[in-house]
């Protein structure tokens, strides 16, 4: 107990609390992983920067007491690739929402992942856009309600992690809020990670989802989203048709590749030289 | 020499008409005069027609763009077609006979060399034909002392390439001191 | 200043030559005809001063990286032309509102839409100063020769630093593109304005009392950055009087300043009748005119071109209306700035728009013609 009082004290920045979430949101359990991850991860306060980009979940950079940058609908991995292109030696997390990071911020997102440029990108997937009360996102499931889809969407969602995968990130994890510590371990470890790092964090939007689509109150959300998801490891020895309609959570994959802000600075060094 | 000199280079893209009016632009420089080099860009650069004039004076170069030429390089046919008709008589007008051919009034100064044909059989390089066509203008005209040309093509060419450059230039020079020879098909009329 | 041997170069080069000059160590952008020389030659250029360049991977990246490389303490620029400038609008007002300095070159081309990507216009200075959302204050020079282009990015440079504004080089194909003697000073002799990274411990990175330098990201502060309207530390506020003076800051900076601002020139007769305000290319057609009709034949004509187009030039134009009977304004486009001459005349002199938009330069004979009206 002592620790989480240290890590708020140090971490987060009590004054501007309380934060603006709606009751059941699963945002400030993300949060309170990534700053878990953080100390874990032992970096120096001063090197850590959060960036993010215009939802709900995006709030969490003014809640959080390192050098914070709250940019613009989807852009925040552009605005972080030019810091982290400026100063290779700070410790990027961009925590962005499903929509922002994967509608409107989309072409950013592949072109980090094909650049394996060492950001860590947090995304807090809660299938909806809730700030703005509710439309869909490239993320909702097919068949859900939204105030844009009153009928349910019949748009085919991303599988966000295969997306970045195949644009060339070198580390993928999904994670829920459901379980916390998992979540704040794949984090950490996401942090370690040189390249481009993706974590996905399934998050309950009780307010904007989860009525619209009769899932509940956050209570339910939760509870359905622990028993609708299983770890890799244990997926890892059961077949696949025991595993349909499941969620993979844990480290979905991690590679060495070349990273991009290194990759830079050593060749300049070398012209210089 | 009028103080005010206004160059325009013509020919189809891919002949190195804007990288000739670079080179002729810095060896004007070089020769401490004021000089202003624009051109046209576009799909017209890439294979179809190319435009490039340089203007060279003693005096502050305000509108920067050609609208009187004194030279006139056309280094193809639909060039010397398009050109030709816009330039007063005193201009100086030099054309690659290689791909030109046609009558003008006997009013104009035309001037007619195997440019292309002259890089490619005397230097084995057709690549050179812009260089040799300074060489030409130069020539006619004065423009730039021909030792500080000379230089400028050097330092200007890429490794390796510059004695050729150079010797693609003194080429015109002789070019231009032999005339006009039997195999040019460009004529003078009488105006009508 | 001491300057080194000429040379020929091209206005893009220039605009390059000078960035890095000044001390611009990032270039992030997107390739866009006219203005993509300026990437090349950062491409070229940055690494071998250590400094960044990495293209993005549209224009709005471009913008937002340059903040960020910003925020990380490099002075940064990007350069873009039409289509291109309209994706960085929003971006480019983050900026203003975050008060992260930057420069943003537009090569302007012929629009609307895609218009002719290779034909010069004038047709970007109101969406210079109102392309962007919301009631923000902007910096834009406007550069009629390729030596300008140089000391222009420079000023704005060291202007953006110091203001902690981004500030725009509103350059035209036609200066662009162009090659033409310059003579450059040599590097590290310039006047470039130095960033400061020793600050009081009280520092706020928006402090009320006013201007402060930014400190990069990486030092110790903890502050916050946000396009929300935001108090003293950069936290979002939407208290009525926290943000009437927020948008008051950054406005303020730019009157308070405006002598290190503005630039403008005159040439041509003390006493004129007959006055040319512009700008860009057009300046050069216009020189042309005032030295022939003032220099040669002592015609009481004259000429006020604007190297800063934003802020306005409105006491310079009330001056001059006072002293004239008529001011014409040539511009590459169908009248923009015209308009603010106008208003700022008010009624004291006749102002007269000369435009062209077929995407060539205006030439001096037109308006030589237009002056010569105007004196018979």
């Amino acid at each position: 107990m002592a620790v989480i009082e240290q890590l708020t004290q140090d971490f987060l920045r009590t004054k501007k609390l309380p934060h603006i979430w709606c009751p059941g949101c699963g945002n400030g359990i993300v949060t309170a992983a990534l700053v878990r991850a953080i100390e874990r991860a032992d970096f120096d306060q001063k090197d850590v920067v959060i960036v993010s980009g215009i939802g709900c979940s995006s709030r969490a950079a003014g809640y959080l007491n390192f050098n914070t940058l709250h940019t613009t609908h989807g852009r925040a991995l552009a605005f972080a690739t030019g810091l982290k292109m400026a100063r290779p030696e700070l410790k990027l997390f961009v925590i962005m929402g499903d929509g922002d990071c994967s509608a409107i911020g989309g072409n950013h997102f592949i072109h980090s992942a094909r650049r394996n440029i060492d950001l860590n990108a947090v995304i807090v997937n809660n299938h909806i856009y809730g700030m703005t009360g509710g439309q869909h996102s490239p993320l909702t499931p097919v068949g859900k309600k939204a105030t844009t889809a009153p009928r349910g969407t019949l748009e085919r969602e991303f599988d966000l992690l295969k997306l970045a995968r195949g644009a060339g990130a070198t580390f993928g994890a999904r994670g829920i809020a459901a379980q916390p510590r998992q979540l704040e371990q794949l984090i950490a470890r996401a942090a370690k990670h040189k390249g481009f790092s993706v974590v996905e964090a399934l998050s309950p939007c009780p307010i904007a989802y989860g009525r619209r689509n009769k899932l509940g109150g956050a209570v339910e959300m939760l509870r359905e989203m622990k028993d609708s998801s299983i770890s890799v490891e244990k997926a890892s020895s059961m077949d696949t048709s025991e595993l349909e309609d499941k969620t993979l959570t844990g480290v979905l994959f991690s590679e060495e590749a070349p990273e991009f802000s290194e990759e830079y600075h050593k060749s300049i060094n070398k012209e210089n030289a | 020499m009028a103080n005010r000199q206004e160059i325009l280079l013509t020919g189809a893209g891919g002949q190195g008409l804007i990288l000739a009016s670079i080179v002729l632009a810095n060896a004007a420089v070089n020769d401490n005069k004021n000089v202003v080099q624009t051109q046209s860009y576009g799909p017209e650069a890439r294979g179809g027609a190319s435009m490039s004039g340089v203007i060279i004076d003693i005096d502050t170069i305000e509108y920067p763009k050609v609208t009187n030429p004194t030279v006139l390089l056309c280094m193809n046919q639909a060039s010397f077609n398009k050109y030709m008709p816009k330039v007063k008589p005193d201009c100086t007008i030099i054309v690659d006979s290689t791909f030109v051919s046609g009558s003008y009034s006997d009013e104009f100064n035309v001037q007619a060399f195997p440019i292309t044909r002259a890089a490619r059989e005397q230097l084995g390089r057709e690549v050179v034909a812009n260089m040799l066509a300074l060489g030409v203008i130069n020539a006619a005209t004065g423009l730039v002392d021909r030792e500080i040309f000379r230089d400028s093509i050097f330092k200007m060419a890429p490794k390796g390439s510059g004695e050729l450059n150079q010797e693609a230039f003194d080429l015109g020079y002789r070019l231009y001191e032999e005339g006009t020879g039997q195999d040019i098909g460009v004529s003078a009329q009488t105006p009508q | 200043m001491p300057e080194s041997k000429p040379v020929l170069m091209q206005g893009n080069e220039a605009c390059a030559v000078g960035a890095i000059h000044a001390g611009v160590r990032f270039y992030a952008g997107y390739p866009i005809t006219p203005s993509t020389e300026v990437a090349e030659q950062m491409a070229a250029r940055l690494p071998d001063v250590g400094g960044v360049f990495i293209q993005m991977e549209d224009e709005i990246a471009g913008m937002a990286a340059v903040i960020g490389a910003s925020i990380g303490g490099l002075r940064a620029i990007t350069a873009t032309s039409g289509p291109g400038f309209s994706l960085k609008q929003e971006n480019f007002g983050y900026a203003i509102m975050a008060e992260i300095p930057c420069v943003v070159v537009n090569v302007q081309r012929m629009g609307p839409s895609t218009g002719v990507p290779t034909a010069p216009a004038q047709g970007d200075m109101m969406q210079a100063r109102w392309g962007t959302h919301g009631d923000h204050p902007v910096i834009a020079f406007s550069p009629a020769s390729v030596y300008e282009t140089y000391y222009l990015t420079i000023a704005a440079v060291n202007l953006s630093q110091k203001l902690r504004q981004p500030v725009l080089i509103m350059l035209d194909e036609v200066i662009g593109h162009m090659r033409e003697k310059v003579s450059i000073p040599e590097t590290g002799k310039l006047m470039v304005e130095k960033s400061s990274s020793n600050v009081p411990s009280d520092w706020k990175p928006y402090d009320e009392k006013g201007l402060t330098p930014l400190v990069p990201f990486g030092f110790g502060h903890y502050y916050h950055v946000t396009g929300l309207f935001h108090d003293q530390y950069g936290f979002p506020t939407g208290d009525p009087l926290q943000v009437e003076r927020s948008l008051d800051r950054i406005h303020d900076k730019l009157k308070k300043y405006r002598d290190e601002i503005m630039f403008t020139n005159y040439i041509g007769h003390k006493e004129p009748r007959v006055a040319i305000v512009t700008y860009g290319c057009t300046v050069r057609s216009a020189r042309a005119v005032v030295k022939k009709a003032y220099w040669q034949n002592r015609l009481p004509v004259g000429l006020l071109s604007l190297q800063t187009v934003w802020p306005f030039p409105d006491k310079e134009i009330e001056a001059l209306a006072e002293q004239v009977d008529v001011i014409i304004v040539p511009e590459m486009n169908m009248g923009q700035i015209v308009g603010e001459v106008e208003r700022y005349a008010r009624g004291k002199a006749e102002v007269v728009p000369l435009n062209r938009y077929d995407g060539e330069m205006i030439n001096p004979d037109q308006i030589s013609e237009e002056v010569g009206r105007w004196l018979s």
